[in-house]
C-alpha cells in the first residue's frame, strides 16, 4: 500500500519536475514547481515527518512560489524572448555527466535494496511530529533559532534597501 | 530526544549563560536593531549620528568581550553554552577581538565615502553591525547548524551592502554576482553539511570529530550490512571544502572577487576583504580543526593519517593554497583599477593564511591567526587611502589618480607606503611578522613538500612586492595629473592613524600579540600534528613544539 | 551546568500518544479531499466540452474584462511593490511556521518559552517597524 502510493507520488512529483523544465512561459514552470512541492510534501509525510511537510505546503508552496509568480511578472520576459544561446560545446560535456549521473542513481537503487529499513524503535514514532520540532528547536536549538530571526530581519531588510524606489522616503 | 525545560531554574541558567557568554553579540545585536529605528526617525542630514550609535556599540561589545575574556583566563578553560552550541575559548575571542576592530575601522571609514556617494544613510552601518554579529557566532560555534545560519547572516548583510549604492550600474552588477555565487557555494557547502550529518547522526563538531574514525573505517557497519563510506566521507569533506573557498576567495572558487571588490563601495570593499575573509578563515578553522581533524590524511610522514589510502585535507589544501598564491599574484600585476588589483592581491592572502592551517602544528595556528590580525589593519588602511582619493567626479580607483600624490598630502602617502610594505611583507612593520610565523610553521614540520611550498610561498610574495611598489611608483616618481586637492574628514583620518600605528607597533614590538595569538593557538580542541620523521632535515627536532608525541591531544 | 541541566531536564517529556501505523495513514481524509478537488473541475470542464456548441465570435474570444473592450496589453510590468509585499509576506510567513511548534509545547515551556519568543518576535518587530516608516507598507 505504502510502496503504491509512493510510486504514484514520485512519479508526479518527477512529472511536474519535468514539466517545470519543458514549459516555454515560466509561469507554467513556477504553477509546475507547486505540484513539485506539493508531492514533495506527501512524501515527507510518509517518511514521518510531518511539520516538514506542512511546512513545505506553508512556505514552499505558498509564500516562495508567490514570489516567483511575482517576480515573473515583474520582469515579465515577453514571450520568445527566452532564445538562450546554445552552446554546443558543452552538449558534449553534459551529455556523458547526466549519464554519469543516472549510472550513479542506478547504482544506488540496486545497493539499496539490500539494505534493511530501520525498525522505528520504541519512543521514535515521535521524531518530526510538530511537538519534536518544538522540544528540538526551542530548547537544544535555542540559539540558531535566535539567529535565524535575526536573519529573517535581514531578510526583510534587504527587500527594502534594495528594491525600495529612489525619491521614496 | 532532547528533554524540556522545566520553568524556573533552567530559565535562570540560560539567562546566565547569554548574558556571559553571548553578552558581545548580543549588545551588537540590540545596538544595531537601535541604529534602524534611529533611522527612519532622524531627518536626512542628521543621519550619520547613526554612525557613531554603531561605533559606541562596537566599543560596548569590545568592553563585554574584555570581561569575558578576563572570566574564561582566570578559569583557565573554555566554556560551552546553548546546549554546546557554542564556545568560548580563546580561539573565538581573538577572532572577535579582530571582527570588532575590523568593523570600527570600516565604519570610520565609511562615514566620509558615504557623504561623498550621497548615500549616508543608517541601514548601511545597521547592516555592518549584523554582519559583525554573524561573524562572531561563527567563530565561537561548535555546531554545523549554528555555523551555518551565522554564515548566512553574516552573507546575507554583506550581499545588501555590497549593491548598497542603487544608482551605480557597477554595485548592482557586483551585489547580483556575489550573491548569485555565494547562494550556490552555500548550497555547496550545505551539501558536504548534510553528508555529514547523514553519515555521523550529530551536528556537533566535537562528536563528529569523535564518530568519524568509525565511520570512516573501510568496514563501517550500516544498518548491519558492511559498508565501505570512506569515499563519502571524503566526497563531505571536498563539498565542506570548496564552500568555504568560495567564502574565502582562494582560487578555483575565487572569480566572484575582483568583480564584487571593484563595484561595492569601497568601505565595504575593505570591510569584505579582511573582516568577511578572517570570518569565512574562522569557520574554516572550526570545521576542519575541530570538526575533521582525523581526515588531514596522508602527506609524506604524516602519522595523523587515520583514513587508510585516502588523501585528506592536507593536500587538498596544499594544493589549492598553491595554486591561489600563483594566480593570485600574477593576475594582479596586470589589473590597473587599484581596487580589483587589491581583490587580486587579497586572494593571494587568502592562499597565504591557508598556509597556517596545512602545517598543522602549534607555530602554524599562531601564524593563521596573527596573519588574519594583521592583514585587517593593513588592508583597511589601503583601502582607507583609497577612500581618501575618492572625491566628487574622481573615482579614485585608478592607478594613475595616485599620482604625484606625495606633493599632495604628503603624510598620507607615508601611511599608504607602511600600509604596501606591510602587505608586501617588508621587515620593521607587521606584514614581515605575519609572513615569518607562516613560513616558520611549515618550516618547522620538516615535511619536505611543505618546506617547498613556503618556498614557494617566499617567491610569491617577492612577486607580490612588484605591484605594490607600482603603488609606491605612481606616488612618488609620478607627476601630478589631477590637481584637485584632496579632503581628509577626521574620522578617516584618525582611522588610518590608528592603523598605521598598530601596523609599526606590530612590526616593531609583536610580542603581546604573539601571546595572544598563541593563547589562542593552544585552544582546547585544535589537534596538532607532529611529523615523526626527517629528525636531520631541520633543526625543528630541538624545538619543544616538535617533539615527536604521539598526534592525540585531547579532544573535548 | 550541562550536565546538571541534562538532570533538571528529564522529567515530563511526553510525547503525544503515537499512532502504530505509518502517519500516511492518518491523512486519508485529506487525500480524498484532493482527489475530489482535482475531479470536480476535470470532470465540470470535460462536460462541458462534451456538451457545448461551438461558436466562436469575436467578442467572445476576447479576454473578459467585466464586459469592457480590453485597453491595452496584459502583459504589462508590475510595480516593484509587489515585490517588497511578497518578501515581506514570506518573511512574516516563516516566523508564523516558527510560533506553530512554539504554540504545541507552551505548555511545557511556560515562561522560558514565552521569553525566547518574545525575543524572537521582538527583533522582527524592529524589521517591521523599519518596513512601515520606510514606506514599504504604502500603497500609492
Amino acid at each position: 500500500m505504502e510502496k503504491a502510493l509512493f510510486i504514484i507520488i514520485a512519479v508526479i512529483a518527477v512529472a511536474a519536475a519535468l514539466n517545470v523544465l519543458i514549459q516555454r512561459n515560466p509561469l507554467y514552470s513556477a504553477l509546475s514547481l507547486i505540484g513539485t512541492m506539493a508531492a514533495l510534501s506527501v512524501l515527507y509525510v510518509m517518511l514521518r515527518a510531518q511539520f516538514i511537510a506542512a511546512v513545505q505546503i506553508v512556505v514552499y508552496a505558498g509564500a516562495i512560489l508567490v514570489l516567483f509568480i511575482f517576480v515573473i511578472m515583474l520582469l515579465n520576459a515577453p514571450k520568445q524572448q527566452l532564445q538562450i544561446d546554445k552552446q554546443k560545446g558543452l552538449r558534449y560535456l553534459a551529455i556523458p555527466l547526466a549519464g554519469l549521473l543516472l549510472a550513479e542513481a542506478f547504482y544506488v537503487v540496486w545497493r539499496v535494496q539490500d539494505i534493511a529499513m530501520p525498525v522505528v524503535k520504541e519512543g521514535e514514532e515521535a521524531v518530526g511530529t510538530t511537538w519534536s520540532v518544538g522540544v528540538a528547536l526551542f530548547t537544544h536549538y535555542l540559539l540558531p533559532f535566535q539567529v535565524a530571526g535575526v536573519l529573517l530581519l535581514m531578510a526583510l531588510i534587504g527587500a527594502v534597501v534594495l528594491a525600495r524606489r529612489e525619491g521614496d522616503k | 530526544m532532547p528533554a524540556l525545560l522545566q520553568a524556573a531554574t533552567d530559565f535562570q541558567t540560560i539567562a546566565r549563560q547569554a548574558g556571559q557568554l553571548i553578552m558581545p553579540e548580543a549588545i551588537l545585536t540590540l545596538f544595531a536593531c537601535a541604529a534602524l529605528i534611529l533611522d527612519v526617525m532622524l531627518p536626512r542630514n542628521r543621519k550619520r549620528v547613526v554612525a557613531w550609535v554603531c561605533l559606541a556599540g562596537i566599543g560596548a561589545s569590545l568592553v563585554s568581550l574584555g570581561i569575558l575574556y578576563f572570566n574564561i583566563s582566570s578559569r583557565e578553560a573554555a566554556r560551552t553554552g546553548f546546549f554546546d552550541m557554542i564556545i568560548i575559548d580563546n580561539y573565538a575571542v581573538v577572532f572577535k577581538l579582530m571582527f570588532l576592530i575590523g568593523a570600527a575601522l570600516s565604519i570610520l571609514l565609511s562615514i566620509k565615502y558615504l557623504d561623498t556617494e550621497g548615500e549616508q544613510r543608517g541601514e548601511y552601518y545597521a547592516l555592518i553591525l549584523f554582519s559583525v554579529t554573524g561573524m562572531m557566532f561563527m567563530a565561537s560555534g561548535v555546531d554545523l547548524l549554528t555555523l551555518f545560519i551565522s554564515l548566512e547572516l553574516m552573507a546575507i548583510s554583506v550581499y545588501i551592502l555590497v549593491g548598497f549604492l542603487k544608482r551605480d550600474q557597477r554595485s548592482n552588477e557586483a551585489a547580483m554576482k556575489y550573491f548569485l555565487l555565494g547562494a550556490f557555494s552555500s548550497g555547496v557547502l550545505l551539501y558536504g553539511i548534510s553528508l555529514v550529518y547523514g553519515l555521523t547522526g550529530t551536528t556537533n563538531l566535537a562528536k563528529i570529530a569523535a564518530a568519524l574514525p568509525t565511520v570512516a573505517s573501510a568496514n563501517y557497519n550500516l544498518l548491519g550490512t558492511p559498508a565501505d563510506m570512506r569515499y563519502l566521507v571524503l566526497l563531505s569533506m571536498i563539498l565542506m571544502a570548496a564552500g568555504m573557498f568560495f567564502k574565502v576567495a582562494a582560487v578555483p572558487f575565487h572569480m566572484w572577487a575582483p568583480d564584487a571588490y571593484e563595484g561595492a563601495p569601497t568601505s565595504i570593499t575593505a570591510f569584505m576583504s579582511v573582516a568577511v575573509k578572517a570570518a569565512s578563515f574562522a569557520m574554516f578553522g572550526r570545521l576542519f580543526l575541530y570538526g575533521l581533524p582525523d581526515l588531514r590524511g596522508a602527506l609524506e610522514g604524516d602519522p595523523a593519517n587515520n583514513i587508510a589510502g585516502l588523501p585528506g585535507w592536507a593536500l587538498l589544501l596544499g594544493i589549492v593554497a598553491a595554486i591561489t598564491m600563483v594566480w593570485g599574484n600574477l593576475a594582479a600585476l596586470i589589473q590597473n583599477n587599484t581596487k580589483r588589483l587589491l581583490a587580486y592581491s587579497s586572494i593571494s592572502h587568502a592562499g597565504f593564511t591557508l598556509l597556517g592551517l596545512i602545517a598543522g602544528n602549534q607555530t602554524g595556528y599562531t601564524a593563521f591567526i596573527i596573519y588574519l590580525f594583521i592583514y585587517t589593519l593593513m588592508n583597511l588602511g589601503v583601502f582607507g587611502c583609497i577612500i581618501a582619493l575618492r572625491r566628487r567626479g574622481i573615482a579614485g580607483d585608478r592607478m594613475e589618480d595616485f599620482n604625484g600624490l606625495v606633493r599632495k598630502a604628503p603624510w598620507l602617502t607615508v601611511m599608504m607606503t607602511i600600509f604596501l610594505l606591510s602587505l608586501g611583507g617588508i621587515p620593521p612593520t607587521a606584514g614581515f611578522v605575519g609572513k615569518l610565523y607562516l613560513f616558520m610553521g611549515l618550516i618547522e614540520t620538516g615535511n619536505p613538500w611543505l618546506v617547498r611550498l613556503a618556498i614557494l610561498a617566499v617567491l610569491m610574495s617577492a612577486v607580490s612586492l612588484y605591484y605594490y611598489i607600482r603603488f609606491i611608483r605612481a606616488m612618488y616618481i609620478e607627476p601630478e595629473s589631477e590637481p584637485q586637492p584632496l579632503s581628509l574628514s577626521r574620522p578617516l583620518q584618525t582611522a588610518l592613524a590608528v592603523a598605521v600605528l598598530l601596523v609599526m607597533l606590530i612590526g616593531v614590538y609583536p610580542q603581546p600579540l604573539i601571546r595572544l595569538t598563541q593563547k589562542a593557538a593552544t585552544s582546547q580542541g585544535l589537534k596538532t600534528y607532529v611529523y615523526e620523521e626527517k629528525p636531520a632535515a631541520t633543526d625543528s627536532t630541538d624545538q619543544p613544539g616538535a617533539v615527536p608525541l604521539p598526534p592525540t591531544p585531547p579532544r573535548r | 551546568m550541562i550536565q546538571m541541566m541534562a538532570i533538571l531536564l528529564q522529567a515530563q517529556s511526553r510525547p503525544p500518544a503515537a499512532q502504530s501505523d505509518a502517519p500516511i495513514f492518518g491523512y486519508i481524509p485529506i487525500i480524498i479531499f484532493f482527489l475530489i478537488a482535482v475531479l470536480l473541475p476535470v470532470v465540470l470542464l470535460g462536460v462541458s466540452r462534451l456538451l457545448h456548441r461551438r461558436v466562436f465570435e469575436r467578442e467572445k474570444l476576447m479576454p473578459y474584462e467585466c464586459g469592457i473592450d480590453p485597453i491595452g496589453d496584459a502583459r504589462e510590468r508590475f510595480s516593484v511593490r509587489f515585490y517588497i509585499v511578497a518578501m515581506l509576506f514570506l518573511v512574516f510567513d516563516v516566523e508564523v511556521v516558527f510560533l506553530f511548534p512554539w504554540a504545541v509545547i507552551y505548555d511545557k515551556l511556560a515562561l522560558f518559552g514565552l521569553v525566547e519568543m518574545l525575543i524572537f518576535i521582538g527583533i522582527l518587530v524592529v524589521g517591521y517597524y523599519y518596513a512601515w516608516r520606510k514606506g514599504a507598507l504604502e500603497w500609492a
